[in-house]
């Protein structure tokens, strides 16, 4: 089995940041591990501004957030970048299975950084009741299909939630010039910045309706209406206050989840950057969803340091 | 005049009051760094954004690039800037920060890509 110091799942903004952060706390072998044809993760398709106020003192688009970590990444010779590659299979041992264009390739790692990122909540997780047309999308689906792809998924939307993907998306179809006819939110007000409800929603007049919710879903193929109503503080339906919207197109911005699966397999707790295996680490928004990548960064950074620390007490002769 | 706003500067998002008279700003409060007053004033005399979108590329590896004015725009002017952006087919490998338009709508901003595309 091929030996490897340091290898990291995800080559996203956690990822590519733990891999630098590594090299320069004395690592001298790392295997960067990304699924996709190219480095950047999620930044690639977030081609809005209000990246890096914190951490560059600049406002970036996403791509150029991730641009700024890529030549770096490119310019170590120390982090190998195999794209394409995804993980299949991790072991307490530190095992580790990927498959890549044409193969399978088992690797056993002195430290893994797990930089995995985040899942979005689907429909299916905040129950709503209805048919199951096409039509629905996860508000970060959208955003690749339009960003990404060139593809424009809908004329008529309704956003449910209001979170920033969310808010973003609204915007986005809007500037797409398809009609975001309303914004439903539960809770009382956004989950979202408030910076994303002026330049995003209030810039662009897209009605929001706070306490409410979505009780039903119609459409046999396609999204053919939505129905929503208000809430009371225990989130049930006040009698009385329903209405029909017309859209041929649901976004779902519900709320992102941790991906967590791998570090599953191993049986590992998360502990903070570490787990309760010695030598897998964790960061970014695998674990704990950030509003801001400039903190996955820094969490980033963090973690980059602890594996290197873990090697150089471990694994002496790995470092330079 | 007191007019309630929120700063979109950074991701705080300080809830300012802006007193306006004619027109113009005379004082900002609530803010916590001074882009705050800048931004009220451009609110109140005339609102701009940085239009980002992304525009196609033809015999690239990247179908879709994405893009940005380099400085703010008029609020006013940005869905006449989106119809342009629907317009443009980029068809030359560029780097990431390079012009796409030049003085995009005579508005005094370049539009630039935002990533490489080879």
């Amino acid at each position: 089995m091929i030996k490897r110091g340091l290898v990291i799942v995800g080559g996203g903004p956690a990822g590519m940041a733990a891999a630098i952060s590594a090299y320069e706390n004395g690592v001298k072998d790392i295997l960067l591990l990304e699924r996709d044809q190219y480095l950047g993760g999620i930044l690639n398709q977030c081609v809005h501004t209000g990246f890096g106020i914190n951490y560059f003192k600049e406002i970036l688009t996403g791509p150029e957030y991730a641009e700024r970590f890529i030549e770096k990444v490119k310019n170590i010779p120390e982090i190998e970048v195999s794209l394409k590659s995804i993980v299949v299979s991790l072991l307490p041992d530190k095992t580790i299975t990927f498959l890549k264009p044409g193969r399978l390739e088992t690797i056993k790692a002195k430290a893994i950084i797990m930089a995995t990122g985040c899942r979005e909540k689907t429909r299916e997780m905040v129950h709503i009741q209805g048919t199951r047309p096409s039509g629905i999308f996860s508000a970060g689906l959208a955003q690749k299909l339009i960003n990404i792809e060139g593809l424009l998924p809908g004329k008529e939307i309704v956003v449910v939630g209001s979170g920033d993907i969310g808010l973003i998306m609204a915007r986005r179809f809007t500037l797409e010039g398809a009609e975001v006819k309303a914004i439903i939110e539960i809770q009382k007000k956004t989950r979202g910045l408030l910076r994303n409800m002026v330049q995003c929603v209030e810039d662009f007049n897209i009605p929001v309706y706070f306490n409410h919710k979505i009780s039903r879903i119609y459409g046999k193929d396609r999204v053919e209406k939505v129905s929503a109503c208000k809430v009371d503080d225990n989130f049930n339906e006040i009698q009385g206050s329903l209405f029909e919207i017309k859209c041929d197109t649901i976004l779902m911005s519900v709320g992102l989840i941790p991906e967590n699966e791998l570090i599953e397999m191993t049986g590992a707790r998360i502990d903070g950057n570490k787990t309760s295996v010695p030598g897998i680490f964790m960061c970014g928004n695998c674990l704990k969803i950030y509003d801001l990548v400039d903190g996955v960064t820094e969490d980033s950074f963090l973690t980059g340091k602890l594996a290197a620390d873990y090697i150089r007490v471990r694994h002496p002769s790995l470092q330079r | 005049m007191i007019k309630k706003m929120t700063c979109i500067e950074c991701p705080k998002g300080c809830r300012l009051m802006v007193d306006v008279r004619d027109g113009k700003v005379l004082k900002v409060t609530g803010n916590e760094c001074p882009k705050a007053e800048l931004y009220a004033i451009s609110e109140i005399e005339d609102p701009a954004r940085i239009l980002t979108s992304s525009v196609l590329g033809q015999g690239l590896i990247l179908k879709m690039i994405p893009v940005r004015t380099d400085k703010p725009i008029s609020k006013a002017r940005i869905f006449d800037a989106m119809k342009e952006v629907k317009k443009i087919r980029v068809t030359v490998p560029l780097k990431f920060g390079d012009i796409i338009v030049k003085n995009f709508l005579s508005l005094g901003v370049n539009l630039i890509a935002t990533r490489k595309a080879e």
